[in-house]
């Protein structure tokens, strides 16, 4: 039995199929629907969650991969700023990619790169937004890093 | 006043469950559901000689495998052509599962449902379909020579060919004012297939209750009505027994406006068959080799104008790639051809085009539908005959533009809707010189010789457009007044990140004079509206924003009525104000819109406190009058539907300045600006997340996106870590100005901005970066290597000399 702590909470989890990755858990098993699945591929980031702090890929993780390792998702974040400045700041529109973007910028703040729009943008490649709405999300990051 | 809300930069009320991972997304559904893999063609032409399941029948945890054979009458004929044209004379569309001939890879033939999505993956990988190679078609002109058909009943592979001309006023034919011109020019240009790529694939998820005969149906679509429709028609059940809802959808872009695709229709079928909750979620790979694309055209382009660069004539021939299958029918190319005219007044224009079938994907309208290419070509002879005289680019463009006292405009054309290609309202010399202050285009040449000077280079680039939005039929809007104050608003058109809820909400509250707070808006379910058309072609705002506003009027009207009775006052002398209905000047007389809403529905039954006021020994009405008076409905709603004569024309200009390295040919977007008319808008923060997405999405096409299909029809970069995209580091700061000419055709006076930002980037970056290298570029996109070989050719083949007259 693996056990995955999610946000805080301790989730036993049977793994008989051993490929089940860390977001398909997240998604299929823990009803944790906030985490997205875009590219399955790990190129386009919707599925960025943090394990231990550090952001990581859910769709190339291995669910069994993060026994007794401290999972967050976007269902764990409690009102953080950078949500609030992504609705400000007209930040996404359809909302597919925003989970994984803003649980990127939690970490690229928590890694304290977001020094400038350049490194903002160079921290934030990972995450892809067909909607383009890349101008308002360096804003919004931006923001929430200069009055971190 | 505070319920003033259009044209407000309101923030999104979508926003509070998105930013909470809160969204429900089609996969976000249907948690025990029955998972759907299909079997898909790895050929991409070739007979279907076996199809052999007994590896796969033992696999745990499989429910049930489908092929053709197994489908009934409905859902084995061939998927409807959506869209018929004289034009299209050999229109062919695929089957659900392939009932023989496969035509590209990626074509589904096999169905299994089982427990999970990892084990109907199993099964899939043990199911052996046994093939007949057949040749390929790839490549537009490979398909134009033959002698491989993609279809052995259509000949040549062009499924249509189109001809319109528009003569010069004196009667003349386009080529013969060409041939007579004082200067012509011919050359080819060259576009590139891409795609929608919404972040979220398509999916279906499907419900049959067995003690109510009915299903329903979730699905990422773009139009849930008309998904509604053909299930109904292909599972022979009773449209009242069928609903479609599009929950939160995670983009479109156009791919998701096709309908119903083999999933639609398939997993109902069997959700209904097995009397389980099915559902289907595609994966990437599926998207790039199962869906559609666009763009990809080959056009041969001539054109004669005179000395100050006004166009006399221009001809255009058109090779348009349709992929395998046109179920979307020639809208594309069409639009190309009517939309290629842009902001200017073409003396005599002949657009021929082909519509070519090939061993590919289907094409169907990605956000631009076909005007990227349209206005690649004109601005791309612009910058020709720009190039050719010597002149100012903005300077010919000028000289070509319709002016502002000559609207409205007729192109004497049919567009996309069967209509006439009239312009309703634009002033595109106003737009010019905004964009020109707006980028610096009179101080660039300095700009660019200093850089020069350091061994820099900077190229300038300009495009224009028109975009005709807002096409019919129709679209409508319901408005329901509850006894709690509250304002349910319902459309039948869908959202794919729009913020319809917003705006939609912006124009109740603004016309119904209540706070927003009090407005819910309801979008793409068909249990709530369930006539409409879809939301493609930049048209929700205009379509469903008008209906609205309508519907609300109604509901105004009704409401200054009822409350007149119970003021004693004229509903002439009444306004609502934050909910209040009022005198005019004196807002003591006043009756919350909420008591309204109780009075419009005469009851027997009090409820509530509020609805005693509404019961039959309350309401002391006349006696001589039935409580419901003639002609009246109970309840403060009203639905209203609006149906526009024609397109109401957008227009924007862009221009870019761009830097391209001496040594590794990396084209990098310095600035990026784009001055845009959409008529009033609605909330113009709105509008300028349009045009990001939109341009954002144009960089991809200009620089990074094209699919790479090799001769046997294998799409090799059918991934996110080959099909390049931007990502923020590839998105310059997008500079923006607006002009708001009100559409005369709406009593909103809005029109679409939906596609906008995409439709001249290709034109732009093609122009700067050839400004920047003085070197000619006619193919899209342009990737570092293909600079790279450009320099070289130029260099033996002497670029201006390209430019100069053919003749």
């Amino acid at each position: 039995m693996t056990t995955l702590t999610v946000n805080g909470t301790e989730y036993p989890l049977d793994l008989a199929d051993p490929r089940v990755t860390l977001l398909d858990a997240l998604r299929d098993r823990l009803d944790l629907t906030g985490t997205k699945k875009g590219c399955d591929q790990g190129a386009c980031g919707a599925c960025t969650v943090l394990c231990d702090g550090r952001r990581i890929l859910a769709c190339l993780t291995l669910a069994a991969q993060c026994d007794g390792r401290e999972i967050t998702t976007i269902e764990g974040l409690e009102s953080h700023p950078l949500q609030d400045a992504f609705v400000r700041h007209d930040a996404f529109q359809c909302g597919y990619c925003t989970s994984g973007q803003i649980m990127s910028a939690v970490a690229l703040l928590g890694e304290n790169r977001a020094g400038t729009d350049a490194d903002i943008r160079e921290y934030m490649s990972g995450n892809l937004c067909r909607c383009g709405a890349y101008s308002n999300i360096v804003a919004a990051v931006r923001e929430v890093a200069r009055h971190a | 006043m505070t319920t003033k809300l259009f044209g407000e930069p309101v923030h999104r009320r979508e926003d509070a469950r998105l930013v909470a991972g809160n969204g429900r997304y089609l996969d976000d559904l249907g948690a025990d559901a029955l998972a759907v893999a299909f079997v898909r063609s790895p050929h991409a032409h070739a007979r279907i000689t076996g199809i052999d399941v007994d590896d796969a029948i033992d696999v745990e945890g499989l429910v049930a495998i489908y092929t053709w054979e197994d489908l009934p009458e409905g859902v084995r004929e061939p998927l409807p052509l959506l869209i018929p044209h004289p034009a299209l004379t050999h229109g062919r569309t695929a089957y659900c599962l392939a009932k023989d001939v496969v035509r590209h890879v990626g074509e589904p033939i096999v169905m299994v449902v089982a427990a999970d999505r990892y084990i109907a993956e199993d099964v899939c990988e043990r199911i052996q379909v046994s093939y007949e190679f057949l040749k390929p078609v790839v490549g537009l002109e490979n398909a134009v020579e033959g002698p491989n058909l993609v279809h052995d009943d259509v000949p040549g592979n062009i499924g249509a060919h189109m001809v319109q001309e528009v003569a010069h006023r004196d009667g003349r034919a386009t080529r013969e004012v060409i041939a007579a011109a004082p200067h012509t020019l011919e050359f080819r240009l060259d576009i590139e297939r891409s795609a929608c790529m919404p972040m979220e694939g398509r999916g279906v998820y499907a419900r049959w209750d067995a003690d109510d005969r009915s299903l329903r149906v979730y699905s990422s679509t773009q139009t849930s009505t008309s998904v509604r429709m053909a299930v109904a028609a292909k599972l022979g059940l009773p449209l009242p027994k069928v609903e479609v809802i599009a929950p939160d959808v995670g983009g479109g872009f156009g791919v998701k406006i096709v309908h119903p695709w083999p999933e639609e229709i398939l997993v109902p079928w069997a959700a209904r068959l097995l009397n389980r909750e099915v559902k289907w979620t595609e994966d990437r790979r599926e998207h790039f080799i199962s869906s559609a694309h666009e763009r990809a055209q080959v056009q041969h382009v001539k054109v004669g104008f005179d000395d100050e660069g006004r166009v006399l004539g221009l001809d255009v021939e058109i090779l348009h790639d349709h992929g395998a299958y046109t179920p979307y029918g020639i809208i594309v190319p069409i639009i190309t051809s009517t939309q290629l005219l842009g902001p200017y007044k073409i003396g005599s224009y002949r657009v021929e085009f082909f519509s070519v079938y090939t061993n590919t994907v289907q094409v169907t309208p990605y956000r631009g539908a076909g005007r990227p290419q349209g206005v690649f070509c004109m601005e791309r002879t612009m910058d020709k005959i720009a190039q050719y005289l010597g002149k100012d680019r903005t300077d010919v463009r000028a000289a070509n533009f319709i002016q502002p006292d000559e609207f409205p405009y007729d192109q004497q054309m049919i567009f996309q809707d069967g209509r006439p290609l009239i312009y309703d309202s634009g002033d595109y010399p106003e737009s010019l010189r905004k964009l020109k202050d707006l980028i610096g285009w009179d101080d660039f040449p300095a700009m660019q010789a200093e850089a020069r000077k350091e061994g820099r280079r900077l190229g300038i680039g300009v495009g224009c457009y028109v975009e005709g939005t807002g096409v019919g039929p129709y679209e409508g809007g319901h408005v329901q007044v509850t006894s709690d104050g509250r304002v349910h608003v319902s459309t039948g058109l869908t959202s794919q990140g729009q913020g319809h809820e917003t705006v939609f909400a912006q124009i109740a509250a603004t016309e119904l004079g209540v706070p927003i707070e009090k407005v819910s808006v309801v979008t793409g379910d068909t249990r709530r509206f369930g006539y409409a058309v879809g939301t493609f072609a930049s048209r929700a705002a205009v379509m469903s924003g008008n209906a609205i506003a309508l519907a609300c009027r109604k509901v105004k009207e009704k409401a200054l009525r009822i409350a007149a009775d119970a003021l004693e006052a004229d509903p002439a002398d009444l306004e609502i104000t934050d909910g209040m209905v009022h005198v005019v000047g004196a807002p003591s007389a006043s009756i919350p819109l909420a008591t309204v809403a109780v009075l419009s529905n005469p009851l027997r039954y009090a409820f509530d406190e509020e609805a005693k006021r509404a019961t039959q020994f309350a309401t002391g009405g006349s006696m001589d009058r039935p409580p419901v008076a003639e002609g009246q409905e109970p309840g403060l709603e009203g639905k209203d539907y609006y149906s526009p004569v024609r397109s109401t024309f957008a227009s924007g200009m862009h221009a870019a300045i761009v830097e391209t390295d001496p040594d590794t040919a990396e084209i990098k977007i310095l600035r990026y600006a784009v001055v845009h008319d959409c008529g009033k808008m609605i909330n113009p923060m709105l509008v300028e997340g349009q045009i990001h997405g939109g341009v954002a999405q144009g960089v991809g096409g200009a620089l990074y996106e094209k699919m790479a299909y090799d001769e046997y029809g294998q799409l090799l970069n059918a991934s996110f870590m080959d099909f390049l995209m931007p990502y923020v580091t590839e998105i310059p700061k997008i500079e923006t100005d607006h002009l708001e000419t009100p559409s005369p055709l709406n009593p909103l006076g809005i029109k679409g901005a939906g596609e906008a930002g995409v439709i001249p980037v290709s034109a732009v970056i093609a122009g700067a970066v050839e400004d920047a290298e003085k070197i000619v570029v006619d193919k899209m996109p342009i990737s570092p290597s293909d600079l790279y070989a450009l320099r070289d050719s130029s260099r033996t083949s002497g670029a201006v000399s390209l430019l100069r007259n053919t003749q």
